[in-house]
């Protein structure tokens, strides 16, 4: 590591920084590297902030990584695998390696992106990944041990013996791995969230100089358009090139005149979601911040009619040995930082580059008065290098690097010859990059654009049409600020024209001249001793990749599962084609023929309380409540949440049995009322209903009287059971169905499939009425003294109005509907009123009821009472169990068609074994049951022969009842079997009665 | 996401509607046997074409659609009204 191989040696000469000569003071300008008060930043409003422990000063403007930069700060954090070193290596959202904890006010967040992540006064940034320090990590022997440490490591060497993983490898290896810490602690008030839909006419992506011409363009045209861009301020490359800023001031100042457009800063697209959606994440400033009530990202879903990718192009790097060390860096970040910052990434700084456009940063560096220690480039001779020469800049043409030495940044720079021969050794503190430019082609993938290889760019371009889209300037491989404008435009042009509007309005001013450039020459990889990355993020070497094409992971996407390649945040945006290309020779083949790795949304790190939005808590789902909801609240309820319903659960505030069954015993002994609104209701009318209702049901509804309703049962087509509930027929061609809480929204879609495939010819209307009326049952003994004298003008006497019938009516003074219905096996009525009349008729009856010691019960005690008599709920109703499982089989009939009536039949849905409804008691009356609890023969303890699905302690009964599916549990009556519940270490004697243990013979309801 | 051109409501999302399986299946007569109607349950291409299917606007105006969708890139290229689409189908 030490030490500097090689005699030939460039002297650093004198290491006084340039600013030496400046006329700017070192403090006003926050940091010792920073030599200009760069484009961003403001040398009015100094910051502190807090790095590693370590107090440094920015400027407003900053990002945490320009500020590092400008204090010298080279090393940010330690690698994924090995723990080596690492620094900044881009400027922007692409940045693998600079992710840092962020210490605020609500706890530690990792894997902030230091290179987009803004300066704030008193930010507080940790190092990730490193242990116990950044300078000192201990782990980083696993560096020395690389080559023990091979792709695949994982998986070769952690397989035996089995126990081993869990309780010994994977604690090691997760400590040891990873990205970043998670708080131990979530804190309970997270910052507000919120998400915004959008909907335009054009989604520009993208606001570079291709964007901003098509948007100009488009805004002219009155359409309604959004254009985003992930950086701080639009203008893209404009923005590090001073002959670009009149042009792009220009264009800025016009498209606030077309009120249809909107540009969104800091704004990243996520991803291309099909038929026009996308998602955008907006990063709010610390003042917008402010406003919104510390609002921090706003996501937005964007709806675009059409969508004009104009995101550019990524810089791309070579692998070398050394490539990873901290001061090499991306030659556009090192033009970015000087630019956009003020701030020299180097006192002297070399440069590998294959291309012309790179020689920006060389051109900017020497007018910065920047001495480049040279610049190494593949290629002979360029264009743009016999320009940097007349600028003084010593060019090393047809020469490559072939090494990076320095203890813990970049202190040399080894030049090789194309065949591997060493030319000699640069001193130099930074070493800048460039490998090309890759067009940042992952949104048009994902909107079905193919590529096609471009062998004089070596790059994979994509379409330039997509569906519902167009695809323009270094987006799809055309290079040059002047170039990609014009591009941008056409694309707008053409857009305008899809959308039927004429794009005959003002165009931009005209944008000054590309420079002509010489041709890049491919450069992936330079052969040469020692770890070569190409992907710095997941520690990727070059020669992990030929061992995975070795070991047969010749497919990318196989290849990319073994080493990690382009996984987590980088997902290949610096190295993925390198990588590619890596593999591709490798394995003998040209590079079209591996391809590139599939780019899946999200396009960079989103929070998850950004993607939550505010549906967070209480408001995750929304929340149903009764018609009473007041009224049950003041009464002392507990509430239960069944889907999406808030129910009275009991009228207790404590918990346990005994409130329950109070509430029971009262129906069984004079009467209760509970509020069933929850049920469905649909009601179904015309010509055909009863037709219609013939063909749902499994049963025949067509036969039923006017003024009667039926127990029904319907199935799915496959013959299960879909659900059970009376029905009514409130007049000829009037029914009203109820259908169980769980699976009203089930059945109403069930009917209407039905209704408008299956049967479409019949008159039938369908209208789901469960919010509209409020039901009420009042169940017990007393029930017809209870409702008698408020029924006006009706008789409820048992020939009047018998067991099963339905009216409608005045119910105190209400217009309403009588049901003589039973959920409870008592004598009982089921009430429905309108829902906003619910409370007249709730109170006038238990007005009504207070001589009968009438009280309300809620969801426990019903259910108490309904597993007493056997009903069924959901908890039966399973979706696993047939008519005849649930003892029902008599009410499918034997004439006509019904859905599932074909598929029932099938002999395994009617074999003798199959699991079927009865009812248990523990043999032992002080013992109880539990829900879920297996049953089995004492003699066979691990053969399951079903389950208990219901259980309660009784009211009716001494003890526990309950109801269980049994294998053949007809058969099965009055046997003794164990249930056992292993969770609990339970083991209970059950008896096995009939599935209507109270009342079998109906004789309570008919009273 | 799917955004489904409504022929009642407008383009609408996905979301507001409920997937019903295949309209390439018409539910047998009743006495077409266990065959028939394993076959109309249970048994489905899995075309990487354009596929025929119901759509149910639960959340709009709860009229079953057949929209006409290519499974590879999600193109919907006709939606109409089940009745529609059904007489179509008879007729041919």
């Amino acid at each position: 590591m030490a030490g500097v191989p090689g005699k030939l040696r460039f002297s650093l000469g004198s290491r006084r920084s340039p600013i030496g000569a400046s006329a700017i003071s070192r403090g006003a300008l926050a940091g010792p590297a920073r030599i200009s008060s760069g484009a961003l930043t403001d040398p009015s409003r100094p910051f502190r902030f807090r790095f590693d422990g370590r107090e440094l000063a920015g400027l407003a403007g900053d990002t945490l990584a320009s500020a590092l930069l400008a204090n010298g700060v080279r090393q940010v954090g330690r690698s994924f695998k090995y723990h080596r070193p690492r620094g900044i290596v881009t400027a922007g959202p692409e940045e693998p390696c600079a992710l840092v904890d962020v210490i605020g006010s609500s706890g530690r967040e990792p894997n902030w992106i230091a290179t987009t992540l803004p300066l704030q006064q008193g930010l507080v940034a940790e190092s990730q990944n490193r242990w116990p320090t950044l300078r000192f990590d201990l782990r980083a022997v696993a560096d020395r041990l690389g080559r023990f440490l091979p792709a695949g490591f994982y998986y070769k060497t952690f397989m035996t013996p089995g126990w081993a993983w869990e309780r010994l490898y994977e604690p090691i290896i997760r400590r040891a791995a990873g990205l970043g810490r998670l708080a131990a602690v979530v804190p309970v008030h997270a910052d507000p969230a919120e998400t915004v839909h959008e909907h335009a006419d054009v989604l520009i992506v993208g606001a570079g100089t291709c964007g901003l011409a098509a948007a100009h363009r488009l805004g002219a045209a009155g359409l309604r358009v959004i254009l985003v861009d992930q950086d701080v301020a639009a203008g893209g490359g404009t923005l590090l090139d001073a002959r670009w800023s009149s042009w792009r001031k220009s264009v800025c100042a016009a498209l606030p005149q077309w009120p249809a457009l909107r540009c969104l800063t800091r704004t990243t697209l996520l991803g291309a979601y099909g038929h026009g959606v996308f998602g955008a994440l907006e990063t709010l400033t610390p003042q917008e911040s402010a406003r919104f009530g510390g609002l921090r990202e706003r996501l937005h879903v964007i709806r675009a009619r059409q969508v004009l990718l104009a995101s550019g192009a990524l810089e791309r790097l070579i692998a070398f040995p050394g490539n990873d060390m901290p001061g090499v860096m991306l030659a556009g970040a090192g033009l970015s930082y000087l630019k956009r910052y003020g701030v020299a990434v180097g006192r002297r700084p070399a440069l590998f580059l294959n291309n012309d456009e790179a020689y920006e940063a060389v051109f900017a560096l020497a007018a910065a008065g920047v001495q480049c220690a040279g610049v190494i480039d593949p290629r002979p001779d360029s264009r743009a290098a016999a320009r940097a020469r007349t600028l003084g800049v010593a060019v090393h043409g047809g020469a490559m690097v072939g090494a990076v030495h320095g203890r813990r940044e970049v202190e040399t720079v080894t030049i090789i010859e194309p065949d591997g021969r060493r030319r000699f050794v640069l001193e130099a503190d930074a070493l800048l990059i460039s490998g090309g430019y890759t067009p940042a082609s992952a949104l048009a993938t994902q909107l079905g654009a193919t590529l096609a290889w471009d062998e004089s760019l070596a790059a994979f371009i994509p379409d330039a049409a997509v569906a519902a889209g167009r695809i323009a300037g270094g987006a799809r491989g055309v290079f040059g600020l002047a170039a990609a404008a014009r591009d941008g435009d056409a694309a707008a042009c053409a857009i305008a024209a899809e959308l039927g509007r004429a794009a005959d309005g003002a165009s931009c001013p005209e944008p000054p001249p590309d420079a002509e450039a010489s041709p890049l020459r491919a450069l992936w990889e330079v052969r040469a001793r020692g770890k070569a990355f190409v992907d710095l993020q997941n520690d990727v070497t070059a020669d992990d990749i030929r061992l995975a094409a070795q070991e047969g992971y010749e497919q990318l996407e196989h290849m990319k599962r073994y080493t990690t390649f382009g996984m987590a945040t980088d997902q290949g945006r610096l190295g993925g084609l390198v990588g590619c290309a890596v593999l591709a020779s490798a394995r003998g083949v040209p590079l079209p023929e591996v391809g590139l790795l599939r780019a899946r949304p999200f396009a960079q790190p989103i929070p998850f309380a950004a993607l939550a939005g505010p549906e967070v808590r209480e408001h995750y789902r929304p929340r149903r409540r009764l018609p009473l909801h007041e009224w049950h609240e003041s009464a002392g309820a507990t509430f239960v949440t069944t889907g999406l319903w808030l129910r009275p659960l009991v009228y207790a505030r404590e918990s346990g049995w005994s409130p329950v069954l109070d509430e029971a015993r009262a129906v069984r002994k004079c009467a209760g009322l509970t509020d069933v609104s929850t049920l469905g209701k649909i009601d179904v009318q015309g010509s055909d209903a009863a037709r219609f209702l013939d063909l749902i049901y499994a049963n025949t509804f067509s036969t039923l009287a006017v003024g009667r309703a039926r127990y029904g049962i319907m199935l799915r087509e496959d013959g299960m059971l879909l659900d059970d509930g009376t029905t009514s027929r409130l007049a000829p061609e009037h029914f009203l169905i109820t259908t169980t809480t769980a699976n009203s929204t089930a059945v109403l879609e069930h009917l209407e499939f039905h209704l408008q495939s299956t049967c479409a010819a019949l008159d039938v209307l369908l209208t789901d009425v469960t919010d509209q009326w409020a039901q009420f049952a009042l169940a017990g003994p007393r029930s017809r003294e209870v409702v008698g004298p408020l029924v006006h003008g009706l008789e409820l006497s048992n020939e009047a109005f018998p067991f099963m019938a339905a009216t409608e009516g005045l119910i105190a003074g209400v217009p309403g509907r009588l049901f003589r219905i039973s959920f409870s096996g008592e004598l009982a009525y089921e009430i429905a009123v309108p829902a906003a009349q619910a409370l007249t008729v709730w109170s006038a009856l238990l007005e009504a009821g207070t001589r009968f010691d009438l009280r309300p019960y809620g969801l426990d005690a019903l259910n108490t009472l309904r597993i007493e008599k056997g009903h069924l709920t959901t908890a039966e109703l399973n979706g696993n169990t047939t008519a005849d499982d649930l003892g029902l089989q008599r009410l499918l009939k034997k004439q006509g068609d019904f859905i599932g009536r074909t598929l029932a039949q099938r002999a395994g849905l009617n074999a003798a074994e199959r699991l079927q409804l009865v009812g248990v008691r523990p043999t032992d009356r002080s013992e109880r049951l539990r829900n879920g609890s297996q049953l089995v023969a004492r003699e066979a303890p691990d053969v399951s022969l079903g389950y208990l699905t219901s259980a309660t302690p009784s009211v009716e009964f001494e003890g526990w009842v309950g109801l269980a599916l049994l294998s053949g549990g007809r058969q099965r009556l009055g046997q003794r079997l164990l249930a056992c519940s292993p969770i609990h270490k339970e083991t209970v004697e059950l008896q096995i009665l009939g599935s209507h243990m109270l009342d079998p013979e109906n004789a309570r309801v008919r009273s | 996401m799917l955004r489904i051109p409504c022929p009642w409501c407008g383009v609408r999302d996905e979301s507001e509607f409920r997937y019903r399986g295949d309209a390439t299946r018409l539910r047998p007569s009743a006495e077409a046997g266990i065959d028939a109607f394993t076959a109309y349950v249970y048994q489905r291409d899995n075309p990487c074409d354009w596929h025929s299917e119901w759509w149910l606007h639960v959340a709009g105006c709860r009229r079953l659609l057949r929209v006409v969708r290519h499974t590879l890139t999600h193109e919907i290229r006709s939606v109409e009204p089940a009745a529609d689409a059904l007489a179509a189908e008879r007729a041919r």
